[in-house]
């Protein structure tokens, strides 16, 4: 019986020939992280067990981005709680502000996540990095301060299903409306414990930067992991960034999937999910010309990569912000952050009336840097619409692509890209 | 381990910006946090708890984000235990982690209301409404979970596990 990318790896890492889905193992883990929310609780834990080493020093990332700039003196003692541990036990990849970005966006930037790996973050999103064709899930904080200090974790093997997309997707069509699709047709707990492995020739003409945003959003359809086998546009993206050894590994024609499903999206439209959970969805000419916004949010580890900022610039090049709307903008990372300023994107963002933030997830979970209001409604490029995500409990959501949350920036209202002239 | 309290019932999707929003999460002190366990979903819930501490829910309870704020402040608000038709995955390690009882029981949520009298019986999986007098039976956690709930939680494991220990 033929064996999934997935049950691959973890048997590689179970130190075991095969795995089977049900079955409780340890596994052992190539890299871990944790963030300014989930880690100065791992590190409470971690300091209750009584050891005075952590497993491997260069094996962990502590990567304060949630609060950061520290937005309030509680949030700042968070910090320094992480940056204390990362002196006391001289934690490699601590980034203090400035060099920090948001954690999913940084790592793989880094090279610090490759193909074959088997990741835990103490961040549920950590599922992002499945586009490398890596295994890596999120957890909470005890499980990240077990493996601080024994490299392993308990997992039970999923099951597998298998999405394949055919076809080739239209213009202003991203990864985002992908997996918004995905979540839409199964649901917020559709793929609830399992593996979603992406495959299909969409997913193989899509760059890194679509991957990543479908693998990152796995866990909003209750996912374990997303995973996307590595092929030429992954071994392109990693080989000047790898830091160290991978291996690739690619499913079995005869692995076995509780579930496949096939779809051809070749007519599919930019999708908008709406308030309050990622599943409801409607494709963007459902939608009436009449959802006025008060905000517009692009950025986040879903939507914040450079190639997220050159579509917004697109759309926003030449127009206004409407003058009702307040659009922010977060570049993910410094490296982005630089890469747009060089490329002339924030000069388009800050003609047009925009605010950047530095690199920061603060407002996709109404932390800081664009708090909403009561009775205020945003969309957002980011991954998450529940009731009071990004601010007050009586505040509305909807989530889309960049392209979208440019042009509803641009018309006040929530917009198809195709409504604004692009300006080149 | 057998709790016995009264039922105190949520739906579908409850998740965890709804357990505790990301406002409260500049803290890790359970009390605090407690104080605001379910505010936005129910103003309620920290009235309500005192008297109905078994929490009874639907599908994929604690969906979301991997913050154990949220079985923090669910465990510190006093709630004994956790019925539900499914947990959202993080959620539910959480809880074993951290020694919060919780049991997944699809078909019996239905037939439990809000305020019925339950017995749960962990070691056994069974839930006795004694409401209405119907005896579930389900299926026991799995070996190696049921001892970690045994341990009191994974780090108890761990320090066992630094000496060699094996599960």
């Amino acid at each position: 019986m033929g064996q999934t990318i997935t049950e691959k790896i973890l048997a590689n890492h179970a130190g075991k020939k095969e795995v089977f889905p049900g079955e409780l193992i340890f596994v052992n883990l190539d890299f871990i992280l944790t963030n300014d929310i989930t880690g100065p609780l791992a590190i409470k834990e971690f300091e209750n067990i009584g050891i005075d080493k952590v497993f491997d020093p260069e094996k962990i990332a502590l990567i304060p981005d949630h609060s950061t700039p520290n937005k309030d003196i509680k949030s700042a003692q968070q910090s320094k709680i992480i940056r204390e541990f990362a002196r006391k036990y001289n934690i490699k990849y601590y980034y203090e502000l400035g060099r920090v970005g948001i954690e999913h966006a940084l790592l793989p930037e880094e090279g610090l996540i490759l193909p074959g790996d088997c990741i835990i973050g103490a961040d549920s999103h950590t599922c992002t990095y499945g586009a490398l064709g890596a295994f890596s899930t999120g957890v909470g904080s005890t499980d990240l301060a077990y493996a601080m200090a024994l490299n392993e974790i308990w997992l039970k093997v999923p099951e597998s299903i298998k999405f394949v997309y055919y076809g080739k997707l239209s213009k202003w069509v991203t990864g985002k409306d992908v997996i918004l699709y995905t979540i839409g047709k199964i649901g917020v707990d559709g793929a609830r414990y399992k593996a979603m492995e992406f495959t299909g020739e969409i997913i193989r003409n899509l760059p890194m930067s679509d991957r990543l945003t479908i693998c990152n959003m796995a866990v909003e359809a209750g996912g374990k992991n997303g995973i996307i086998e590595p092929d030429e546009i992954t071994l392109e993206y990693v080989k000047d960034r790898a830091k160290r050894d991978f291996k690739v590994y690619k499913s079995d024609l005869d692995a076995s999937y509780s579930k496949v499903y096939e779809w051809d999206l070749t007519k599919l439209e930019p999708v908008v999910a709406f308030p309050h959970l990622p599943s409801n969805t409607k494709v963007i000419s459902e939608i009436g010309k009449d959802i006025y916004i008060d905000q517009a949010y692009i950025g986040s580890c879903t939507n914040g990569r450079i190639e997220d900022l050159r579509i917004a610039a697109k759309i926003l090049k030449g127009h206004k912000v409407n003058p009702n709307v307040r659009l922010i903008v977060t570049p993910a990372t410094p490296n982005i952050y630089m890469q747009a300023m060089k490329e002339g994107l924030l000069e388009i963002f800050l003609e047009a009336g925009a605010s950047i933030t530095p690199p920061s997830c603060g407002p996709c979970l109404g932390g800081h840097l664009g708090v909403l209001a009561e009775g205020e409604k945003a969309i957002a490029t980011t991954n998450r619409n529940f009731v009071g995500r990004m601010g007050h409990p009586k505040s509305e959501v909807y989530l889309s692509n960049p392209a979208v949350a440019a042009a509803s920036a641009v018309l006040g209202r929530i917009a198809a890209p195709w409504e604004v002239e692009v300006k080149e | 381990m057998i709790f016995r309290g009264k039922a105190l019932k949520y739906g579908d999707n409850i998740d965890t910006d709804a357990i505790i929003p990301a406002r409260y999460l500049n803290t890790t002190d359970p009390k605090e946090l407690a104080e605001h366990c379910m505010e936005d979903l129910d103003p309620e819930f920290k009235n309500k708890v005192k008297e109905k501490d078994i929490l009874v829910v639907g599908e994929n309870f604690g969906c979301g984000s991997s913050r154990e704020h949220a079985p923090i402040s669910i465990k510190a608000s006093g709630v004994k235990c956790i019925l539900a038709k499914s947990f959202a995955r993080i959620f539910y390690r959480n809880a074993i982690n951290m020694g919060l009882p919780i049991l997944e029981i699809p078909s019996v949520i239905d037939k439990i209301n809000e305020g019925d009298e339950l017995e749960v019986d962990f070691d056994n999986g069974v839930v006795k409404n004694l409401t209405t007098g119907e005896t579930f039976e389900t299926l026991p956690f799995p070996p190696l979970i049921q001892e970690l709930i045994q341990k009191g939680g994974l780090m108890n494991f761990a320090k066992e596990r630094l000496k060699g220990g094996k599960l």
